[in-house]
């Protein structure tokens, strides 16, 4: 050990080096094999600079200058955990604790994928590209947990939480779970995932999901990402949607000092269906990403993406969006939206829509708004005696409920609503609308 | 209750009101015509607090309190309330949650009781009756898709549930049938009484017919160039502004 610590992709590989026979998977063949192809990749890359094409409006320089440590195993049992609901799985610094978690008795296999790895061979990896995707590279090369979610053929799981907990630590730690999902021909399942951390605590959050939904299953997946205010938070979905399925992704990116919310999507068999949709909420010194890309790999898909973003005080907020429709997905129906809001002066949005459209028979439509609130309805609201901030929150909360009525999930909305108050509340304003 | 002196007023750099003086007496209904672009609207907003509307001389004192120094909402809460003369639509905000809204930030602020859900849309059902207004305004989105007529509608709506102790019209009749007209007529008159005034800007005489004025003024060139009783707008409905204008 030296006494300086290690900072950037070196430290990372380092400590790969140091652990890598200690690791989950250590001396299974395949696994080893696997966090070595990762970690050729990510040797290659390193974190990506800003002259990485897909990084061109996220600096991760200050995630790569940072020491982080490892997280200790949590014996924290004073954690705030909201009551459970639903059957959840409960990670902790990026750990399973079987303790916090209620898995039992479910009509399908949830566990942990430190426990079930050996049995994941063909599975876990089948989706991830560490070679394209340097984040998701880290991930491959450092994984030690994670869920694995198996919703057998025909089984309607009903809805699981996830919920990923960062604890108070003088260790800044950097944790990649991997989870893995996957239904089933004619399965169904709500996934609503939190992620949250003490305001203070510095951490890194680095999950990787792949996702399956075979033939005619239907997964929901609502990610309210509400991370502390030091955090940062790097997610990668790929999800792999087979004929006449259907993955619908709505994710609250609301937290974190640094967030950034990829993914990617690919349609693979005839009328398969994505809908991707989102609100960030960026206040003062966040910056936000949500980077898309949807592969329609096959004909008769329908894609629908909107995507909302608010962005208060000096923040930076940021929408990629790539569709891709190949030759052969001929009757491809795709739609995207993004629209940013800016409340400040200081606030900033990129946006990059992107199509490539190799099909000739295709309905593909995108479009991007950036704008202010509008001063005549703002008027209009305080000249019937509402306060101007109420206002300002009634106006923003009109503004996203294109996204959030997009999400047909009662749970999932439910939950978003609430993310969305949360974050009012954070910044200092009671509330929107009352209910009549 | 309202006292407006030598107000002057600009919009971008334009002088609009040019020394307006006017007085509104509690329990009284006064009455503005004049030609388009003569600054009624402007008026209106100057009253209201729009932004962009900069009065650089001249003062409002509403209740014995200084109007001009107040925000839109405390003028609100201090019972000032304009009709709009176009009112915005607000996809994303549910008419029935906005007027809760309103009304209840109103009534807070005047440290009253809040009313609730089921309290509220009982009452909203009564006036939208009386309104001749179909429910599902209601749950539409603020004037979103309404015809022009719905919107004045749905502007005298907020005006029977707020009952303010002030009232500013701005050409709530432009464009509506009889049958709408005297809708707007109820409202109003409906609230007349010795704690109540509104000032009504109107280009037409009908709607006077209705709604009897106290005063009659005629403003022209951001000035009041004549004031007199309710007949004052039988004449301009005979004569034109140009007579009037000229006998001033
Ligand atoms: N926002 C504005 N910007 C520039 N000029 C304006 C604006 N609003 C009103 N005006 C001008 O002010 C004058 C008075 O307008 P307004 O008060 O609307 O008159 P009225 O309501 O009597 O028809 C008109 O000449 C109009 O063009
Ligand atoms: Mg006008």
């Amino acid at each position: 050990m030296t006494a300086v610590a290690a900072t950037g992709s070196a430290a990372f590989l380092g400590r790969y080096e140091g652990l890598r026979t200690r690791l989950p998977g250590a001396r299974v063949a395949w696994v080893e094999a696997l966090r070595e192809r990762a970690a050729e990749a990510f040797r290659q890359s390193g974190f990506p600079t800003r002259r990485v094409e897909a990084w061109k409006y996220t600096d991760l320089a200050g995630v790569a200058g940072a020491v982080f440590g490892e997280p200790l195993t949590s014996v924290e049992d004073r954690l705030e955990i909201p009551a459970a609901m639903h059957p959840r799985a409960v990670f902790v610094d990026g750990r399973f604790r079987p303790d916090l978690s209620t898995l039992a008795g479910l009509g399908f296999t949830a566990e942990s994928l430190a426990d079930a790895l050996p049995r994941l061979e063909g599975w876990l990896g089948s989706l991830a590209r560490p070679a394209s995707e340097p984040m998701a590279a880290l991930n491959g090369m450092l994984f030690e947990d994670g869920l694995v979610v198996h919703v057998p053929a025909g089984v309607a799981g009903g809805v699981l939480e996830l919920l990923s907990i960062a604890t108070e630590s003088e260790r800044a730690p950097a944790y990649h779970p991997r989870h893995l999902v996957r239904l089933g021909a004619g399965a169904s399942l709500t996934i609503v995932e939190s992620a949250t951390g003490p305001s203070g605590a510095r951490y890194l959050h680095n999950p990787v999901f792949e996702i399956e939904v075979a033939e005619g299953a239907r997964l929901n997946h609502g990610r309210l990402q509400l991370e502390g205010h030091e955090g940062v938070f790097l997610s990668t979905v790929y999800a792999r949607v087979g004929a006449g399925a259907a993955y619908d992704n709505f994710t609250l990116n609301a937290g974190a000092r640094l967030a950034r919310n990829e993914i990617h999507v690919a349609l693979t068999g005839l009328k398969a269906e994505a809908h991707m949709n989102g609100v960030q909420l960026v206040g003062d010194g966040q910056h936000a990403d949500t980077t898309t890309s949807l592969d329609h790999a096959a004909p008769d898909c329908a894609s629908r993406q909107t995507y909302k973003t608010v962005l208060a005080g000096r923040s930076r907020g940021v929408f990629q969006g790539k569709i891709h429709v190949h030759q052969v997905a001929q009757k491809t129906d795709g739609y995207q939206m993004n629209q940013a809001l800016l409340l400040s002066p200081e606030a900033e949005i990129d946006s990059k829509p992107q199509l490539e459209i190799y099909a000739d028979d295709v309905k593909c439509s995108h479009g991007a708004t950036v704008g202010e609130l509008d001063a005549d309805h703002l008027f209009f609201l305080r000249a019937r005696g509402i306060p101007e901030a109420q206002a300002k929150a009634i106006l923003v909360e009109a503004f996203l409920t294109e996204a959030v009525e997009a999400v047909a999930d009662e749970t999932i909305r439910t939950a978003l609503t609430r993310g969305v108050a949360g974050w009012w509340g954070r910044q200092g304003v009671a509330g929107g609308l009352e209910e009549a | 209750m309202l006292k407006i002196e030598n107000l002057h007023a600009t919009v971008e750099g334009k002088q609009i009101l040019n020394g307006l003086s006017l007085e509104i007496p509690a329990g009284e209904v006064h009455a503005i015509m004049g030609p388009n672009g003569s600054g009624k609207s402007t008026l209106s907003y100057v009253l209201a607090g729009r932004e962009g509307y900069e009065v650089t001389e001249g003062s409002v004192s509403f209740n014995g309190q200084d109007l001009l120094a107040m925000e839109p909402e405390e003028r609100a809460v201090a019972g000032m309330f304009l009709a709009f003369q176009a009112p915005v639509e607000l996809p994303g905000v549910g008419n029935a949650n906005f007027l809760r809204t309103a009304l209840n930030a109103i009534r807070r602020a005047r440290g009253e009781a809040e009313i609730d859900a089921m309290q509220f849309l009982k009452l909203a059902r009564a006036r939208m009756k009386v309104l001749n207004m179909p429910e599902d305004m209601l749950k539409r989105p603020v004037n979103v898709g309404f015809s022009g007529g719905e919107k004045k509608r749905n502007e005298m709506l907020q005006l029977a549930l707020l009952a303010p102790g002030f009232a500013v019209l701005d050409e709530t009749d432009s464009g509506l049938d009889i049958d709408a007209l005297k809708m707007v007529a109820d409202t109003v008159n409906s609230l007349r009484g010795p704690a109540f005034s509104a000032l009504v800007i109107t280009h037409y005489q009908r709607l006077l017919n209705h709604i009897v004025p106290d005063r009659v003024h005629v403003l022209s060139a951001g000035r009041i160039v004549k004031s007199g009783g309710p007949e004052l707008a039988q004449e301009l409905e005979a004569a034109g502004y140009a007579g009037v204008q000229a006998a001033a």
